[in-house]
């Protein structure tokens, strides 16, 4: 490390839990609504209107629990944090203060500086609330009204709490990469952030070796954090401010209350945000209008079996059985859970697990990048693609006459592997007719043989090309060994 | 517990209300009343008995996941002091 201090990273995420309505009313949680139109009595905190738990939203974040290895408590409560914002009707928000649903746990995610190495992120907690509305103002002159919309008021969160256990920026996008996937794979929420389903709230603070003492400055949160790459961008410029801060003043933990900075994305810096006149003061207490909640074994299990597979289970699985190498793996995994599927479901019909891999990363993907497609919209299905990695197993076609053969079946969606090889005349060339050609295009190309014979093989790719022209089932590499040996023993 | 006129001022202030110095007195006085009649429970010998954080003695009462009709829009906002017909209007507030 080149700097003389470490960074020292915790951050909260909250994450938008997948149900049809909110937590405590009935109301719709969908996205763009019309403003003030998914609201009731419940979740405009209209006097008499009482909350009732969703019982999805206590499922699911169950199983997000149990995925981070956290401890899921047997009784949890709700609590209420007090504080007043006009997004918030009710003056409070409910939320879980001492018996949150999720206690300890820990996520080991990929460590984005040693491949095939991981990194673990304990966790505090994680416990459910309700989501506050949007306030929009008027920024230019900050003199109109503030226009309040609640249609996500009480919409259920998760906050998720982590330990101050990441070391860089770099591990710290990496750990949400990774808590992100893992929120898919479960299912338990679509994780937009342009829709806000999971925000960012980053800790950030130094400890410097000086004088053979270790100091820690100040603990500054940082909002405002909209994409993971703003994440790390901000992570790295508030090390070196907090650096260049204690170097002008000397400033440690201690000396100031935590300070909150907004990241500025455009500007690529934090800035302080408004001191509040009285440090923040919640007063929590039990909420009396809902009642404590219970978790029994009978639940624990239902949740554990909806769990499933992890991306770590899969990186390992793709590994160990199948052996990948890590990277190929991570690859593999971290295109979701439908491109697990489709890769497994390939498997079972018969292909080979590294021709398929390379084969997904590359043509697979490319498609589907090119086409802005997602795997299940993918037209070749799996055990298609399959079929024609088997025929190149078994030597039936090369893999330059498979690559005609997945555009075929893009094209025909239709199509089998049969037709396509009928269709593209693909036969397997008999070996004398190969080395006649070869032969043929040698003589006629009597540079290329001068080159090789200097040395340089390389102009052996161009007649390729021409080659293929005289017959489309020749095998490009086969052509090479040929021509090789003919200029080596024939000119 | 005695109630002071800082600890109504920083409640005030923590629900943003502003009082004049007359108003703080007269608030402090009814506070106090009210949290010397609470207190009154403070005198029962709890000793041995389990606290708990709900009076009723049930739990996990839940409801299924299913959306309900929500309130007209203009229901919705029939009750606040100022909206547009689309959105509830507050004084500026800017930053949180
Ligand atoms: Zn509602």
């Amino acid at each position: 490390m080149s700097v003389p201090y470490q960074v020292v990273i915790g951050l909260e995420v909250h994450v938008q839990l997948s149900t049809q309505s909110k937590l405590f009313c009935g109301c719709p949680t969908v996205f763009g609504a019309e403003s003030n139109t998914q609201v009731c009595p419940v979740c405009l905190g209209l006097p008499g209107a009482l909350p009732v738990m969703n019982q999805r939203a206590i499922e699911l974040a169950i199983q997000t629990g149990l995925a981070l290895n956290c401890e899921i408590a047997s009784v949890t409560k709700w609590d209420r944090k007090n504080y007043f914002y006009p997004d918030l009707p009710k003056g409070y928000q409910i939320s879980q203060f001492d018996q949150p649903i999720c206690g300890e746990g820990h996520l080991d995610f990929p460590d984005p500086e040693n491949e095939g190495e991981s990194l673990r992120v304990r966790l505090i907690r994680a416990h459910l609330e309700e989501d506050a509305g949007k306030s929009m103002h008027d920024e230019a002159a900050g003199k109109a009204d503030s226009r309040i919309d609640l249609n996500r008021t009480g919409t259920p969160l998760l906050e998720i709490v982590s330990y101050p256990d990441l070391r860089s920026a770099v591990a710290a996008k990496a750990y949400l990469t990774e808590l992100r996937l893992l929120l898919t794979y479960l299912g338990v929420s679509d994780c937009n952030m342009q829709e806000g389903s999971l925000r960012v709230d980053a800790n950030v603070n130094l400890h410097i070796e000086h004088n053979g003492k270790t100091i820690a400055t100040p603990i500054v949160e940082i909002k405002n954090l909209n994409s993971f790459r703003a994440v790390e961008r901000a992570l790295e410029y508030e090390s070196k401010r907090q650096f260049s801060q204690w170097q002008q003043t000397g400033a440690v933990m201690g000396d100031s209350p935590k300070q909150t900075r907004g990241w500025d994305d455009a500007a690529g810096v934090t800035l302080p945000q408004r001191e509040k006149e009285e440090s923040a003061d919640y007063r929590y207490f039990p909420d009396p209008d809902l009642i404590p909640l219970q978790i029994t074994d009978a639940q624990l299990q239902r949740a554990q079996s909806a769990v499933g597979e992890t991306p770590l289970m899969v990186r390992r699985r793709l590994q160990r059985d199948h052996e990948l190498k890590a990277y190929d793996a991570d690859v593999i995994a971290s295109q979701g859970r439908a491109m697990v599927s489709y890769f497994d479901e390939a498997l079972t019909k018969g292909a080979s697990a590294k021709r398929l891999s390379s084969w997904m990363q590359q043509d697979v993907m490319r498609t589907l990048n090119e086409n802005n497609w997602t795997i299940t919209e993918f037209p070749i299905a799996a055990n298609k693609l399959a079929s024609l990695l088997v025929a190149i197993d078994d030597g039936q076609l090369d893999n330059s006459r498979g690559k005609n053969v997945f555009q075929y079946f893009l094209d025909r969606p239709a199509s089998d592997l049969e037709e396509a090889i009928k269709s593209l005349g693909i036969a397997s060339v008999d070996q004398a007719e190969l080395e006649q050609l070869c032969r043929e295009l040698l003589a006629e190309n009597p540079k290329i043989v001068a080159q090789v014979k200097e040395g340089n093989v390389k102009g052996l790719g161009a007649l390729i090309g021409p080659a293929k022209k005289r017959n489309p089932n020749i095998d490009p590499n086969l052509v090479r060994t040929i021509c090789q040996q003919l200029i080596d023993t024939e000119f | 517990m005695h109630l002071t006129t800082r600890d109504v001022k920083k409640v005030a202030s923590l629900a943003k209300l502003a009082f004049s110095e007359s108003e703080l007195a007269h608030l402090t006085q009814q506070l106090g009343d009210i949290v010397h009649f609470v207190e009154q429970l403070a005198e029962v010998d709890t000793d041995g008995i389990l606290e708990m954080t709900h009076p009723l003695d049930i739990h996990s009462a839940l409801r299924a996941d299913q959306v309900n009709a929500c309130l007209p829009r203009k229901d919705a906002l029939a009750n606040s002091p100022n909206s547009d017909g689309e959105f509830f209007l507050v004084p500026p507030v800017l930053g949180k």
